[in-house]
């Protein structure tokens, strides 16, 4: 793998990157404030589903509890920027609790070799604690430093602010620019590790552990760091995501939004990047359509929706499209080169 | 002295509730390696059952003996039909078909019964004094259940055809159809039994915690750990991870209040799994049911 | 690495090496030494123990009593990353590749792990060509027929550029043809480092002409060559009188 395989192998990575820079310079001229503020809430679930695509589709670790670490990233921020009285610190505070408590509770299930459904369901249980622990923090004696916790009313996010500028906040549609130039990065990060060294030792642990053990690899390492990061990632999802909707409450943690993550993954698919964001947005888009009416319950919807791509497009829509492209230019691009073959030979058969 | 006996009741019912609630998954999980999500709704179907039933005037025993086992049962063998058979042998899918349930349960019962909490029922059996103090009959008459609950689960898998039958097809499915077992039908009884004994759950916890189209999600966190902690034995795997996970709750919640209470059921469980990763049987006790 | 080690070191030796499981003595007591540059094969009927003591080797399994020393090592109940980090090349008994990637990408993942990029780029390369690898290098591994695929594995194992090799049945499931590459890439292997190869292909053990341990119920029964083995009326009795 040299320099000039990995930009090859990472070209659709930066088509999909600039389609992105496109829209997050013309949105704001084409779409209303309130679309544009809808939108930033969108990008950082975005942002959720590609640290998931990420451990999930990539490392092979079923995280059900992706949204732990992103409403850890939330409240870490809120918490953080209320005491410090600025945002710039605090963004960093978030990565590093989120990551932090991942690769804590990486250490013991990793290094305990917890099989993937076992770590399903501990992740889960994790996510549905801290619903509840979170909740019952509605007394004034519950503070970390300035920040009242405020139980399940949650606590109100201070906005961004420029870097080092505690003054100057941010306006919504600034916010915007900052949660998809976060996307964009984080996208083309994760595209990027994963053809690194490291990301392609995971990708290997994800198809068969044992060889990889066997070829001197540490699985368990390695499990745990990207585990780790994707852990940051999400809380990187959980600041946009405090800064859009301007509070986070501990409904966050709640077994729909859980739930919702998984869906998001299992729609675009696993093993790519794209498919899940994309997904996201599509899926919120309709989750908010649904709740403009009561016909349809949202969780009837999901539930549906989960089931049917289980069943029916275990892959994910992502993959199975492009098997359908490859399917279908594999035979022509077979035939040019055996043509290119016959005239560098200089046969002459038709 | 009065003291004493109160709090040790309160810890042999905090025990005997999570053996209660986890049983059924337990059950399920231990004879057909299926971890199922779904639960916690099974036992909110179980709850809104007895809910039901009694607003309609059944008597409430026995829509909460009878009824609930009977409907939720039902519903299980008919979830193992169309959705849990095709997926045998995909441990992950099955974990995520059952979390699709899950949600369309939830969907489900608020579309019918709206998304707020039903009419509850008071729990009947009134109060029991120790000393100065006080405890509800209906806790240990659920104490009670759960005991008895344990003893026929036992008797169903060591004396019964039907046990013997389904211990053989969990160890070795090929054998039994080797010997003309027919390895779907006990699958589907035993999905069906366990939902029946988690309905049963949630019938007889409707009094308690009142009802709601997403109480699941208040259970199955303990049930979760307390399965898995346990390990794959059923009824000794339920036991030890209940006594262990419940016992450690309610000294820690007796001591610092409940909040402090479940962090520590969550981290005892957490060191736990470092320390045996296929739970207390997978290293103790393990030819036990 | 090689110039330091004499051909008559020892470099792989059990002491009363024993698995059990549960009342089943699969491994019992094995004293077992393997020298430098040494080819040897393990044969025994199945359920002989050569397979569990293969695994005790590997780090698959942790043994329950005894002691495993790779170069004057104790690596008894090492795990298999650390084996494999002392630069000791293992293959499965069924193939462990990577199936959903291609067959550069399998056999680049080992050479990587003790090399810089450079050098695992020219032995990836190197180690196509040996295996002949070349016309299927962009296949995705899972979509090759099983021989193969063995071939891939055995490509995973001689790209790290080990010094001792542990095969477990190398030959199962190939074609005449393969079976004989494959006997030929061994003793090539074999001019560079030692190897163990369980194996139950009497033609294939003769082709490699090795020295050959002979495991029943979990103990050595004897070790000699193939042709005295061939030979023993007791080795005959427990094994090969199982075939003729």
């Amino acid at each position: 793998m040299n320099g000039r395989d990995t930009l090859r192998k990472m070209r659709p990575v930066f088509v999909f990157a600039l389609i992105g820079v496109i829209f997050m310079f013309t949105a704001p001229y084409v779409l209303q404030l309130f679309t544009i503020i809808n939108l930033t809430t969108a990008i950082a679930l975005a942002v959720l589903a590609l640290s998931l695509a990420l451990v999930w589709g990539f490392g092979g670790i079923l995280c059900f509890g992706q949204v732990a670490f992103f409403g850890l990233g939330a409240y870490a921020y809120t918490i953080a920027a209320i005491n410090f009285g600025g945002s710039t610190w605090a963004i960093l505070v978030a990565i590093m609790v989120a990551s932090a408590f991942a690769a804590l509770l990486g250490y013991f299930v990793f290094f305990g070799r917890v099989s993937d459904v076992y770590l399903g369901v501990i992740t889960l249980t994790v996510t549905l604690i801290f619903f509840s622990l979170i909740r019952r923090t509605s007394g004034p004696e519950y503070t970390i430093g300035k920040a009242l916790m405020g139980g399940f009313n949650g606590i109100t996010s201070p906005p961004l602010n420029l870097p080092w500028d505690a003054g100057s906040f941010l306006f919504p549609e600034h916010v915007f620019y900052v949660a998809m130039a976060a996307l964009i990065l984080c996208y083309v990060f994760c595209g990027w590790l994963v053809t690194t060294h490291f990301g392609r030792v995971c990708v290997g642990i994800r198809e068969n552990e044992l060889r990889a053990e066997l070829l001197g690899y540490d699985s368990r390492l390695y499990k745990l760091g990207i585990f780790t990061i994707s852990a940051g990632i999400a809380a990187i999802g959980g600041v946009l995501f405090c800064n859009g909707v301007g509070r986070i409450t501990p409904d966050v943690f709640n077994l729909y939004n859980a739930a919702l993550t998984i869906i998001w993954v299992i729609v675009g698919g696993r093993g790519t990047l794209i498919g899940p964001i994309v997904a996201t947005f599509g899926l919120f888009y309709l989750t908010s359509a649904l709740g403009g009416q009561s016909l349809f319950n949202n969780n009837l919807v999901l539930g549906i929706i989960l089931i049917f791509f289980v069943l029916l497009v275990p892959k994910g829509l992502a993959p199975t499209v492009t098997d359908w492209f490859t399917r279908r230019r594999k035979p022509r691009r077979a035939a040019g080169r055996r043509r290119r073959a016959a005239r560098r030979t200089g046969a002459t058969e038709a | 002295m009065d003291l004493v006996v109160a709090v040790l009741f309160q810890l042999v019912y905090g025990i005997a509730n999570l053996a209660l609630i986890s049983l059924g998954l337990a059950i399920i999980f231990g004879m057909m390696r299926v971890i199922n999500l779904a639960h916690g709704e099974f036992l909110m179907l179980g709850g809104y059952t007895v809910v039901v039933a009694t607003n309609a005037g059944v008597n409430i025993w026995v829509a909460m003996l009878i009824l609930a086992p009977l409907v939720v049962g039902i519903i299980g063998v008919i979830v193992e039909r169309l959705l849990i058979r095709w997926l045998y042998g995909r441990m992950v899918d099955t974990l995520l078909a059952t979390w699709g349930l899950s949600l369309l349960l939830i969907g489900l019962v608020t579309s019918i019964f709206g998304a707020s909490t039903a009419t509850t029922i008071s729990p009947p059996l009134g109060i029991i004094r120790i000393g100065d103090y006080s405890a509800s009959g209906y806790e240990l008459f659920l104490v009670g259940v759960t005991i008895a609950l344990f003893i026929a689960v036992y008797a169903t898998l060591k004396l019964t055809k039907l046990g013997l039958v389904a211990r053989g097809t969990m160890q070795n499915p090929e054998m039994s159809s080797a010997l003309g077992v027919s390895t779907t039908r006990v699958y589907m009884i035993t999905f069906g039994l366990g939902a029946a004994v988690t309905g049963l759950a949630g019938g007889l916890l409707a009094p308690v915690t009142g009802v709601l189209p997403t109480i699941g999600a208040t259970y199955i966190a303990k049930a979760f750990i307390t399965v898995i902690s346990g390990g794959a034995s059923i009824l000794a795997g339920t036991a030890s991870g209940s006594v262990l996970l419940g016992g450690i709750n309610g000294i820690f919640s007796f001591l610092t209040g409940p909040t402090i209470g479940e962090v520590a059921l969550l981290v005892a469980a957490i060191l736990l799994l470092r320390l045996m990763p296929r739970g207390i049987t997978g290293r103790f006790f393990r030819k036990s049911l | 690495m090689s110039s330091k080690r004499h051909r008559r070191d020892v470099i792989v030796e059990t002491r009363s090496l024993s698995m059990h499981f549960g009342g089943v003595r699969a491994v019992d007591q094995v004293d077992f030494t393997l020298f430098d540059k040494e080819l040897r094969c393990l044969i025994g009927p199945n359920g002989a123990g050569k397979s569990t003591f293969f695994k005790c080797l590997t780090g698959q399994l942790h043994p329950t009593a005894g002691n495993v020393l790779i170069q004057r090592q104790d690596t008894t109940g090492a795990e298999p990353h650390e084996i494999a980090g002392l630069g000791v090349g293992i293959k499965t008994q069924v193939p462990n590749v990577f199936d959903g990637l291609s067959v550069d990408e399998n056999i680049w993942l080992s050479a990587r792990r003790w090399h810089k990029p450079k050098r695992a780029r020219a032995l990836t390369a190197e180690t196509i060509e040996r295996l002949r690898l070349g016309d299927i290098r962009r296949e995705t591994v899972g979509r090759l027929a099983h021989g193969q695929r063995q071939w891939v594995e055995l490509g995973m194992v001689v790209a790290a550029d080990p010094w001792l090799v542990l095969l477990d049945e190398p030959a199962a499931g190939m074609t005449h043809e393969e079976t004989a590459r494959t006997a030929e890439l061994i003793r090539e292997i074999n001019t560079e480092a030692a190897l163990i190869v369980v194996e139950h292909d009497m033609q294939f053990i003769r082709m490699i002409s090795s020295q050959v341990t002979l495991f029943h119920e979990g103990r050595i029964l004897m070790e000699d060559t193939m042709e005295a083995i061939s030979n023993d009326k007791r080795a005959r009795e427990v094994y090969l009188g199982h075939r003729a």
